[in-house]
C-alpha cells in the first residue's frame, strides 16, 4: 500500500513544466536532484570567493585560541555554569511557590502568582539585570545581595526563571488526571499531602523537558552578566570572550565562546527532545 | 471538635443518608436521598447513566459536598462542618471505576503510601501489611510491578488493597468492573465476593446483576436523582414493583434487545 501525499492527484494531473508528462516518482526525483545540484553550486561559489587567510586569521587564529585556555573552561565556562546553576535553582523553588499560589483556592494568592508571572514575563531580561545591579544598592543604599556577582546574576536570572517556570509546572500539575487527587483524598490524604506526595513527583516528571529547555535558556541568559560591574575572576563566557577579542583585537575568542556554549546548549537540547519523545512514546 | 472518634450506637447504620440533595449550578442531580447500610450489610446500587449513582456514592466520602442533608458513616457525621474529615475518608474506602493507582509508585508503593504519610506506619510494618493486602487479591506476585505493567484487572486489584490496607469500615465501589475488558472482570468480582463474605459493609455501584444476584443482601435502582425503589436482591432482580426498574432491568440484562429497539444507551 501507498500513501501518497494530499496533492498527488493533483501533481500527476495535467502536463507542468519541466518535468510534465514523466512518472510522479520519476519527477520528483530529478526535481530534488536539481535542488541538490544548485545548492553544491552555491557551496563551492562561496568557498571559491571567500578569502580563506583572512577569514581563518580573523575567525580561527590559532595562537590566539591557544592563549585562552585553560582560562574560558576554568573561569568562563565554570561562571556560567555557576549563573547558571544559581538562576535554575532560584528560579525552580520560586517556580514551585508562585505555581502553588497560583492554583491556590485563597483568591489573592493567585491574584499575586499571575501578577508576578505577567510582570516578570513581560519585562526585559536586561532590565532585570540592570534593576539587581544597579537599582536595588540605590533603592536601599549600604545593602548588598548576598554572594557579590553571583548572588546578583543569580537574582536576576532566578526572578525572571521563576515566571516561566511557574507556568511551567502549573501546566505539569494540571496535567496530572483529576482522578489522582481524588484517589489521595479519598485514602485520607490532606490536600497538602495529595500535593506533595501524589501529584508533583508526577507533574515533575512531565515538566522534565521544558524545565531542561529553561536551562537552555538561562545558560544562554547569563551572558547578561555583562553589563553588571564584575571582576575579572567572575567574568562568563560572553564577558570573557568580549575582553579577550578586544585585547587582541581578533574575533577567534568570541567564536571559541561560542562553540562552549554550544557544548553545553547543544546536548541539553538534545536530551529536552530525547525526554519529550520518550514521554509521548510512554503514553498509553 | 470532631466526631469521628465517637462509637457507632447500637442501632447506628454502617451509612446513614437522610435528606441528601446535590446540585451542580441548576442541575440538581440527587433530589433527596434517604438511605442506610447497615453494618456487614452488602447494597448495589443500580440505575442508568447520569441518575446520580456516581454523586451518590461521592457524598459519602465527601468527595461531592452535598448541597443539603445528612450523611452518617460510622457513627460519625461526615456533613458536620467542623468534621475532620480526612479522618473520616481514612474510615471509608473507596474503589474507582478508572482505578486511579498512582502510576508513579510500584504496586507495594501505592497500597504502602497511605499506611505510612496518614497513618503513619512505619515503613516495615506498611510494607507488611502492603504484602498482605496484596495477597488478599491474588497479587502476591505484582509486588514491585507498576501500574504500567498491569493489566486492567490486576490495576483494580491493586487499587482494592490500597483501600483495604486502610482497614476501612465501608467500602464503596463506583463501577469497579465497567471499564475492564469482560474476561478479567471476573477475577475482581471474585475479590469483591470474598470481601462480602468476610463481612464487609460495601456499597457497589455496577452493572454486573449477577454479583448483585448473588452478592448483594438488597439493590437499590436510582432514577433522575430519587432511590425509586430498593428491596431484596433475587426480588429486586427478577420481579421489581416498579414500570421503570423493569425497563432499565430488560435493558441491562439483555443489550442486544435494547439496541435493536433503539433504547438509549
Ligand atoms: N462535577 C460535576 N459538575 C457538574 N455536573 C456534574 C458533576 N458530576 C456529575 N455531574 C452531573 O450529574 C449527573 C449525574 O452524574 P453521575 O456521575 O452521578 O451519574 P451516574 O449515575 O454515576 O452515571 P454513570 O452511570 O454514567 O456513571 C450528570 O448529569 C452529570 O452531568
Ligand atoms: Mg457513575
Amino acid at each position: 500500500m501507498t500513501v501518497e501525499p494530499v496533492d498527488a492527484a493533483a501533481s500527476r494531473g495535467p502536463a507542468r513544466g519541466l518535468f510534465a508528462g514523466m512518472p510522479r516518482r520519476r519527477r520528483r526525483r530529478l526535481s530534488l536532484g536539481a535542488q541538490y545540484t544548485l545548492f553544491a553550486a552555491a557551496v563551492v561559489v562561496v568557498a571559491l570567493l571567500a578569502d580563506w587567510p583572512t577569514l581563518r586569521e580573523n575567525f580561527a587564529k590559532q595562537e590566539v585560541a591557544e592563549q585562552l585556555f585553560p582560562d574560558i573552561i576554568t573561569v568562563g565556562l565554570r561562571n556560567t555554569a555557576v549563573y547558571t546553576a544559581v538562576g535554575f535553582g532560584l528560579g525552580l523553588a520560586g517556580g514551585l511557590v508562585v505555581a502553588l499560589m497560583r492554583l491556590s483556592t485563597a483568591a489573592p494568592y493567585r491574584w499575586l502568582a499571575t501578577a508576578y508571572i505577567e510582570v516578570f514575563r513581560g519585562l526585559p531580561l536586561l532590565l532585570i539585570f540592570i534593576f539587581v545591579a544597579v537599582g536595588v544598592p540605590l533603592a536601599f543604599p549600604g545593602t548588598e545581595i548576598p554572594g557579590g556577582a553571583v548572588g546578583q546574576a543569580g537574582l536576576a536570572l532566578g526572578l525572571a526563571a521563576t515566571a516561566y517556570i511557574a507556568e511551567t509546572i502549573r501546566a505539569g500539575i494540571e496535567a496530572v488526571p483529576r482522578g489522582q487527587v481524588e484517589a489521595a483524598r479519598s485514602l485520607g490524604m490532606s490536600q497538602g499531602r495529595a500535593m506533595w506526595t501524589i501529584i508533583l513527583p508526577q507533574a515533575f516528571r512531565i515538566v522534565i523537558p521544558p524545565l531542561t529547555n529553561q536551562v537552555v535558556l538561562l545558560c544562554k541568559d547569563s551572558s547578561l552578566v555583562l553589563f553588571l560591574g564584575i571582576t575579572l575572576e567572575q567574568r562568563e563566557l560572553t564577558k570573557f570572550g568580549r575582553d579577550l577579542a578586544g585585547q587582541k583585537g581578533n574575533t577567534t575568542p568570541i567564536i571559541v565562546a561560542g562553540i562552549c556554549y554550544l557544548i553545553i546548549t547543544i546536548p541539553l537540547s538534545l536530551l529536552a527532545r530525547r525526554l519529550e519523545a520518550r514521554q509521548r512514546r510512554g503514553q498509553r | 471538635m470532631t466526631r469521628t472518634g465517637e462509637p457507632a450506637g447500637a442501632d447506628a447504620g454502617a451509612i446513614e443518608i437522610s435528606g441528601l440533595h446535590k446540585s451542580f449550578g441548576a442541575n440538581e442531580v440527587l433530589r433527596g436521598i434517604d438511605f442506610r447500610v447497615d453494618a456487614g450489610e452488602v447494597v448495589c446500587v443500580i440505575g442508568p447513566s447520569g441518575s446520580g449513582k456516581s454523586t451518590l456514592l461521592r457524598c459519602v466520602n465527601l468527595l461531592e459536598e452535598p448541597s443539603a442533608g445528612t450523611v452518617r458513616v460510622a457513627g460519625a457525621e461526615v456533613t458536620d462542618p467542623d468534621v475532620d474529615i480526612d479522618a473520616v475518608r481514612r474510615r471509608i474506602g473507596m474503589v474507582f471505576q478508572s482505578f486511579n493507582l498512582f502510576p508513579h509508585l510500584t504496586a507495594l508503593g501505592n497500597v504502602a503510601v497511605a499506611q505510612r504519610k496518614v497513618l503513619r506506619r512505619g515503613k516495615r510494618d506498611a510494607e507488611r501489611i502492603a504484602r498482605e493486602n496484596l495477597e488478599r487479591v491474588g497479587l502476591a506476585d505484582k509486588v514491585g510491578a507498576y501500574p504500567a505493567q498491569l493489566s486492567g484487572g490486576q490495576q483494580q486489584r491493586v487499587a482494592i488493597a490500597r483501600a483495604l490496607a486502610m482497614g476501612p469500615e465501608v467500602m464503596l465501589f463506583d463501577e469497579p468492573t465497567s471499564a475492564l475488558d469482560p474476561e478479567l472482570v471476573g477475577d475482581v468480582l471474585g475479590v469483591m465476593r470474598g470481601l462480602a463474605e468476610a463481612g464487609m459493609t460495601m456499597l457497589v455501584v455496577t452493572h454486573e446483576m449477577s454479583f448483585a444476584r448473588e452478592v448483594a443482601d438488597r439493590v437499590a435502582f436510582m432514577d433522575g436523582g430519587v432511590i425509586v425503589e430498593q428491596g431484596e436482591a433475587a426480588r429486586m432482580v427478577t420481579d421489581p414493583d416498579h414500570e421503570r426498574t423493569r425497563e432499565f432491568l430488560s435493558r441491562v440484562l439483555d443489550p442486544a434487545a435494547a439496541r435493536v429497539q433503539g433504547g438509549e444507551r
